[in-house]
């Protein structure tokens, strides 16, 4: 396993809820990452988020380590949830609340 | 150069020759898109499945040439 793999690994499994994204939470920089948070905000949890435009390493890693060729990516509690389509498309459903109390993360 | 919507369908349709593929141009630039894409193959799959099965259709293309592609998926009801 690679040194990139491995720090994704450590931070997907350390928290609960972790948003891999453009940007940070306060300054989005792309609209598909700018989704994503208020999805998240929306939920009312708390999450760790992940600038990839700040680690170029983990930007590309990221995307084999999942086998997903987008960012932003979410995982809840170590496993890969989807993008932010997937996260809007489970929203809307319902699915995605729903998710997030089953794993009872921690609410923001 | 980016994609034109014709494009995007024909890559999807030739991977899921059963599909029904909608394109939407969504700010008219040709460069940001909406696909819905509607498969028999996508039946007893997750979302991340499904989503895969047509990024892989699209060859490599998402997240390089097609940057702004908008996916919704699912199997017919």
């Amino acid at each position: 396993m690679s040194d990139t793999n491995e720090r994704i690994s450590g931070i997907v499994g350390e928290n609960d809820v972790v948003l891999f994204m453009k940007g940070t939470p306060l300054f989005p920089q792309c609209g598909f990452s700018s989704r994503a948070v208020a999805i998240l905000d929306h939920c009312g949890v708390a999450y760790e988020s992940v600038d990839v435009l700040q680690d170029m390493d983990v930007r590309q890693g990221i995307k084999a380590f999942s086998d997903w060729p987008t960012i932003p990516q979410l995982y809840v509690k170590g496993e890969f949830v989807g993008g932010s389509d997937i996260m809007m498309e489970m929203f809307e459903a319902g699915e995605l609340q729903q998710l997030l109390d089953e794993k009872a993360v921690a609410k923001a | 150069m980016p994609m034109s919507a014709a494009e995007i369908e024909g890559m999807i349709r030739s991977a899921l020759p059963d599909a029904e593929v909608e394109i939407r141009d969504l700010a008219g630039d040709g460069d940001h898109y909406a696909a819905h894409v509607v498969s028999p193959a996508f039946a007893g799959k997750s979302r991340v499945q499904q989503h895969k099965m047509v990024y892989e259709a699209l060859g490599g293309k998402m997240g390089g040439v097609l940057h702004a592609l908008q996916l919704t998926t699912q199997a017919p009801t």
